[in-house]
């Protein structure tokens, strides 16, 4: 059977928007596996809105991407395989327990929410756009697990215990966020894209203000995780994917 | 360990600047905080609202469906109450 992947031509732009778009795709289609299966009908529409948010942010990217390569977003989307697909390890962790679902969006979107901000005084005016709407939303999202995890932290001894075991597992692969290849650096030196290195102390201070509040330690800076970002991945992603990916994969060009 | 029974919510949205915050419905969450974002997720997905008020339920007191002879039935025979006399001269339009 003949395979149905593409191959994308990664000119440094399109390798960027990829890298946000996958993000912003894998961390929302982890949200809509809570679909059903949330803790509170609440909190089901909370996590369902999160996932649309973001799913929305990748469309516009893929959109964006596409443009530059001749491919549609719905092509990017289904029919890149794992080592093609440029998101962060981050994103792609299993929901595990509330505690870890909440933790992996609180990593991301303290990372997320000043990145767009700043992406909106990007040269490329598209991206400047893209940048101001999920800025918007983003904030939101921080402010939601920002919340959960103040309670989770600062709850009951098991929901501590919990949260602190999140934050160990994956304070690990946040070291990731903060790359920039030497791709990016051309895109940072014509104004298109920033070095996420600027948002660092943003970001420490976001850990440090909630991790105070939720009773929470923040691991020791050290080791990092990395690949993602040049498609080399966690176990997980490939069984994502295959799920994500199945209806076009085995209907080529399936529509609604 | 049991666990704590969510305390219930009430809802309401001010749709746009100067209407009055209506009542749409409620949620269950464990404080006022999360009672907020739970409306915001639940009740303003398609763009309902411009502001949120929740309360909790049981700070609410409500009337007795007992009482309702004794409280409403009288008003019934009082059609005087109702502005429906007076003739609206042509040029005012709708009202």
């Amino acid at each position: 059977m003949p395979s149905t992947s593409i191959f994308v031509d990664e000119i440094p732009l399109v390798r960027f928007c990829l890298g946000r778009a996958d993000d912003a795709l894998v961390l929302g289609h982890r949200l809509s596996e809570w679909s059903g299966k949330a803790p509170t009908l609440e909190e089901e529409l909370a996590l369902a809105n999160i996932g649309l948010d973001l799913i929305g942010q990748a469309r516009a990217l893929y959109t964006y991407a596409g443009g530059l390569t001749g491919h549609s977003e719905d092509e990017l989307a289904y029919l890149r395989d794992e080592r093609g697909y440029r998101n962060l390890l981050l994103v792609e962790q299993p929901n595990g327990d509330f505690a870890v679902t909440i933790v992996r969006q609180f990593f991301y979107s303290a990372f997320a929410d000043p990145f767009w901000r700043a992406m909106m005084g990007s040269r490329a005016a598209t991206l400047a756009a893209i940048a101001a709407k999920a800025e918007k939303e983003i904030s939101y999202h921080l402010r939601h697990a920002s919340e959960w995890l103040i309670r989770l932290g600062d709850g009951t001894e098991e929901s501590h215990r919990r949260a602190q075991d999140a934050v160990d597992r994956l304070f690990p692969f946040t070291g990731e966020m903060f790359g920039c290849d030497d791709g990016e650096e051309s895109l940072v030196a014509a104004g298109v894209a920033i070095n996420p290195e600027i948002i660092r102390p943003v970001w420490d201070a976001t850990l440090a203000e909630i991790l105070a509040h939720a009773a929470l330690t923040r691991p020791r800076d050290g080791w990092m995780q990395t690949g993602g970002r040049a498609g080399v991945h966690s176990e997980h992603l490939g069984h994502l994917l295959a799920e994500l990916q199945y209806l076009q994969r085995s209907y080529p060009g399936a529509k609604w | 360990m049991a666990e704590q029974p969510m305390p219930l919510w009430e809802v309401f949205i001010r749709s746009r600047n100067g209407m009055a915050h209506r009542h749409v419905g409620s949620v269950h969450a464990a404080d006022a905080e999360f009672a907020l974002q739970a409306a915001r997720d639940v009740y303003t997905r398609r763009g309902e609202g411009l502001s949120i008020w929740v309360v909790p339920s049981v700070a609410i007191t409500a009337s007795d469906p007992g009482d309702k002879d004794s409280l409403f039935e009288p008003t019934a025979s009082k059609i005087y109450r109702h502005p429906t006399f007076y003739d609206i001269p042509d040029e005012v339009g709708h009202m």
